[in-house]
């Protein structure tokens, strides 16, 4: 196996830059931030260079690097990265970097303490996808509650207390079930093939053979915890409390890469490990993802706070990509994937939009505002161009992916069924409902506020972010290739692989 | 026995004769100096120093494991290595009370009987010792009364204090049933055996089959007298009254060192009585009629989901760490109830790690009662900015009790996951789990408290560069065995395979 440090430096460069803080004066609030953006930008230019390393044309795990860690249990350190791990983290360093910069004026208080949070945060997200120890990613994963905690729990809203604790007691409660479940399976490796491994290539072959009455529990020990992290309906609950609450910069970061973790890990565990598990529950968890991406939708309808409504759209997106993962075609996984970044970047711009105008105005409550198309110009038509890629308009980002998800899932064997393909779309259409509905709202009509008349628009840093994020918008919509190439080869031989073992020909 | 024997016997018991002398030292001096307190703190941790040297000496003497006629003082004491691991906790941990006396205010109106304080420290210590390597019922009883009697006083020791005299009483009431309880059991075991050695009954269970009730009973009763030194729910009733009466420091001390000295009895009784031999895989083969996996098992899933739930409700953090030291015995029950080799590595690994969390935890609960003189969660409000240094050392070792990564606590659970589900014991690991998502409730509501609530008061506080040196102490481990665990289970292993 090859070598390579490019990883563990992407990894480990937001901590060393978190030790590095403590040591700066806590008055220096403007060194302090741009010091948290340099580390994460190094972070980022770290992590294109792994993408440079990285051969796309192969399936298996790449820019390798292990080293002991539990000799007894055979438990190691060890990191590497396929096609969906690379994409994962360039979405994540990218993500990091724009939301340290958005908190420039969004995070008055504790500055230090609050990019001390964000960096330990990304080194947990990193690790999480690049771990190829299912110990390894235990650690990691578990290891981002706590920042995560502290993130919403101090700088976010009035409701912030009840919101952190409710996020962090349903993530828990999900994440111990993996861990029986993951201590099962190590165990089960080790009387299959009488030496202990926690390697994820060697548990995808022994996972298959686990018999199915067993294989079921661990399949939905698994699967729960990450239905609740994705969220998946009925475990949504914790996501509007969370997301409301929270602080523009901790939004982002939570429907830009947290949610993520769980679809991550429904297609990195949940199926390759226990395929038939998957191809049994496949029609009810898909089912389920059906039901958030309408009930998601119309709860968004009524919404009358703008952040809560972006917050259950989020249920409606994530439930597209659930769909397109328990789908296993390779138009399916490829369009899940490529919308798990696409959510990323359109309802991380939304929050980011809505956050802006919320530091502003101190409300999100729709009915507040009206017609302020002709007062911030700009900001309108940012809004517009980025609900218009949420919506899924031909031509930006989030057409591809539900297109992609919609035809793999029509014609999916394993679902078999072609109304889940039919309710599905309909939820594209309620998604124009409420977001333009919104936008209407907020933007045409006479000025409901005269205070509204004040209003100034984008500033150049907000500008900035947000045509960042739209360049990417746009890039997936008019050439999804460049992204879509990367996971090429990993989606295509865990299809392959999967279908096979369930003897079902594609 | 001749005075030769008695003097080639004294290697068994290096450590608690060097204990016996300092005590003899502390009392002597104080009645000469009486004035001269701290010095009495330095004596203390000189002999604390010199028996943990010889203890850990004794790690690589080689003693008979057998029951032969010619082992320590007639086989009544043993100093096997899991006995040794466990006098090595508690040695440190009385290290770390003789420190955190130093920093107790509550203490200093008591400061005049100050020789007298440590001399009792060294008097519960000594049973402690003995209790551990113990091998006969007798010398289990005597010890465990020594340890009894000098922390009755030690829980009332702030005469002035109600809530402390409170504390010694219900704690003395308590005692003194089980003890009673214990006494009779052993009595009882004693008719029916006629020894009181450990190896004499194990043998004699090899040979016949007791079935009788009275065993059962008479083996329960026994444990009874363990169970409330472990506070193992039922006989935990005592627990949350002493801890929150008690001063800080002997709260500390009990929650970690008679915990410890009560594991290692169970463990001694259980595999010097009733196992008849440990399979190639590592688990016991058990001898004779008494149901322990049954037993444990229930005490287990009743000690932690009481201790889980009742933590929940508590305001006050001495009586919470109180309840969470007793869901800890339950988790330590659970890996004790496993029966073999890999679960008694469980409990050692999760041993180690308690010592240096809940040390930790009561160690800041004093610090932070120095400052504000109040332990009530109200008090904690805006602490996390008031004191960002340790209330960041509070934080780890919240988290670490609360079993998540990367601190220690995890690697403990862990461990004791693994040896559960190793056992096929799943229901218990799932119930174990379950308890920990409920523990996380009340730990973090500290967090909760001291970060995210503002306090009225915002003036900052600065520790004390000795303050600072313990708890970092106490800190960097917790987090470096949370990222680096081998050495730690490399220790538990040579400890629990002979």
């Amino acid at each position: 196996m090859e070598q390579n440090l490019i990883l563990l430096y992407t990894l480990f460069a937001p901590l060393v830059g978190a030790m590095l803080l403590l040591f700066l004066p806590k008055e220096k609030e403007g060194l302090i931030r741009a010091f948290g953006i340099g580390v994460s930008l190094i972070t980022f230019f770290l992590s294109l260079a792994a993408w440079s390393m990285f051969d796309a044309s192969k399936a298996e795990f790449q820019l390798q690097q292990q080293f002991l860690w539990l000799s007894r249990y055979n438990i190691s350190f060890h990191i590497g990265a396929d096609g969906l791990s690379m994409i994962m983290v360039l979405l994540t360093t990218f993500l990091t970097t724009l939301t340290l910069w958005t908190s420039w004026s969004g995070i008055a208080k504790k500055v230090k303490e609050f990019t001390f949070f964000m960096l330990i945060l990304e080194v947990g997200m990193l690790g999480v996808f690049v771990s190829v120890d299912l110990f390894l990613f235990y650690v990691f994963w578990e290891a981002m509650l706590i920042p995560m905690y502290f993130i919403i729990g101090i700088w976010g809203g009035e409701q912030r207390i009840y919101a952190s604790i409710k996020f962090f007691i349903y993530t828990m409660a999900g994440s111990l079930l993996m861990l029986v479940a993951i201590i099962w399976l190590f165990m089960y490796a080790y009387n299959d093939v009488h030496m202990y491994t926690s390697n994820i290539n060697d548990l995808y072959k022994i996972g298959p053979k686990i018999p199915f009455e067993i294989q079921k529990w661990l399949f939905l020990a698994f699967t729960i915890s990450f239905a609740i992290k994705v969220p998946l309906f009925p475990f949504h609950t914790w996501l509007p409390d969370a997301h409301v609450q929270a602080p523009t910069a901790g939004s982002v970061i939570l429907a830009g890469v947290l949610l993520k973790m769980g679809t991550y890990g429904l297609l990195r565990f949940s199926i390759p490990l226990f395929p038939q598990s998957a191809h049994y529950f496949a029609p009810a968890i898909s089912t389920l993802a059906v039901i958030g991406i309408i009930y998601g939708a119309l709860v968004a309808m009524v919404q009358t706070d703008m952040k809560k409504l972006v917050a259950y759209s989020s249920v409606a997106h994530l439930g597209f990509v659930v769909l397109g993962i328990f789908a296993l075609t390779p138009e399916s996984v490829q369009g899940a994937i490529i919308q798990m970044v696409n959510h990323g970047l359109s309802t991380g711009a939304l929050f980011i939009l809505v956050g802006a105008i919320y530091e502003r105005t101190h409300t999100r409550e729709i009915d507040a505002y009206g017609g302020i198309a002709p007062i911030v110009p700009v900001y309108s038509t940012l809004l517009l161009i980025v609900s218009l890629s949420s919506i899924g308009l031909p031509g930006l980002n989030g057409f591809i992916g539900e297109f992609l998800i919609l035809i793999g899932a029509f014609k999916s064997p394993v679902l078999n069924n072609w109304m889940f393909s039919i309710v599905a779309a309909s939820g594209v259409i309620f998604a124009a409902v409420y977001l333009l509905w919104m936008y209407q709202r907020v933007v045409f009509g006479p000025v409901k506020n005269e205070g509204l008349r004040a209003l100034k628009d984008v500033t150049a840093r907000e500008f900035t972010i947000v045509a960042l994020l739209l360049v990417f918008i746009v890039w997936i919509g008019v050439y999804p290739a460049t992204f879509m190439k990367i996971t090429e080869a990993s989606t295509a031989k865990l299809i392959k692989e999967t279908l096979t073992t369930l003897s079902i020909r594609y | 026995m001749n005075s030769l024997n008695f003097f080639n016997n004294l290697g068994y018991a290096w450590p608690e004769t060097i204990i016996t002398l300092f005590l003899a030292i502390l009392v002597i001096y104080n009645l000469v100096y009486p004035q001269a307190r701290r010095a009495l703190g330095i004596i203390s941790l000189l002999g604390i120093a010199l028996a943990l040297g010889f203890t850990i000496q004794q790690m690589w003497t080689q003693f008979p494991t057998d029951p032969s006629w010619l082992s320590g003082f007639t086989r009544m004491l043993i100093p096997d290595k899991i006995g040794i691991f466990f006098k090595v906790i508690i040695l440190i941990a009385t290290a770390y009370v003789v420190l955190f006396t130093e920093f107790s205010e509550e203490l200093r109106g008591t400061f005049d009987r100050a020789g007298e304080y440590y001399a009792l420290i060294f008097g519960m210590l000594l049973g402690m010792m003995f209790m551990i390597s113990a091998n006969n019922f007798i010398l289990l009883y005597v010890s465990l009364e020594l340890v009894s009697y000098s922390s009755y006083v030690l829980a009332g020791f702030m005469k002035t204090s109600e809530r402390s005299s409170e504390a010694s009483m219900k704690y003395i009431i308590y005692g003194g049933v089980a003890s009673g309880i214990m006494l009779f059991g052993i009595s009882l075991m004693f008719g029916m055996t006629g020894t009181f050695y450990y190896f004499d009954i194990s043998r004699l269970l090899m040979m016949i089959n007791i079935n009788s009730v009275l065993f059962l009973i008479s083996g329960i009763m026994i444990f009874t007298g363990i169970g409330y030194k472990i506070s193992s729910v039922p006989f935990h009733f005592w627990t949350p009254d002493v801890y929150e009466g008690a001063p800080t420091t002997i709260t500390a001390y009990l929650s970690v060192a008679s915990k410890a000295a009560g594991f290692a009895a169970l463990i001694h009784l259980v595999r010097n009585c009733f196992v008849g031999a440990v399979a190639t895989d590592g688990y016991w083969v058990m001898l004779s009629h008494f149901y322990w996996k049954e037993l444990l098992v229930y005490l287990a899933i009743l000690t932690m989901t009481v201790g889980n739930l009742t933590a929940l409700w508590q305001d006050n953090l001495k009586r919470m760490l109180a309840y969470s030291s007793i869901a800890h015995a339950g988790y330590l029950l659970a890996a004790m109830s496993v029966l073999s080799n890999q679960g008694l590595i469980a409990m050692v690994v999760y041993f180690s790690v308690y010592l240096l969390m809940n040390l930790g935890a009561f160690f800041i609960v004093i610090l932070i009662q120095n400052k504000t003189g109040s332990e009530n969660i109200d008090d904690y409000n805006g602490l996390g900015t008031r004191m960002p240094f340790l209330g960041a050392c509070l934080g780890i070792f919240l988290v670490s009790l609360t079993g998540l990564p990367p601190t220690a606590g995890f690697i403990g659970k862990l461990y004791l996951f693994l040896a559960l589900v190793d056992a096929k014991m799943i229901i218990l690991a799932i119930i174990a789990l379950l308890n920990s998502v409920i523990s996380l409730y009340y730990y973090i509501r500290v967090l909760r408290h001291m970060y995210l609530t503002k306090g009225n008061n915002e003036s900052p506080i600065t520790p004390s560069f000795g303050s600072v040196l313990i708890a970092l102490s106490l800190a960097v481990p917790v987090l470096l065995f949370g990222i680096y665990f081998t050495p730690l289970i490399e220790w538990a292993k040579t400890v629990v395979l002979r």
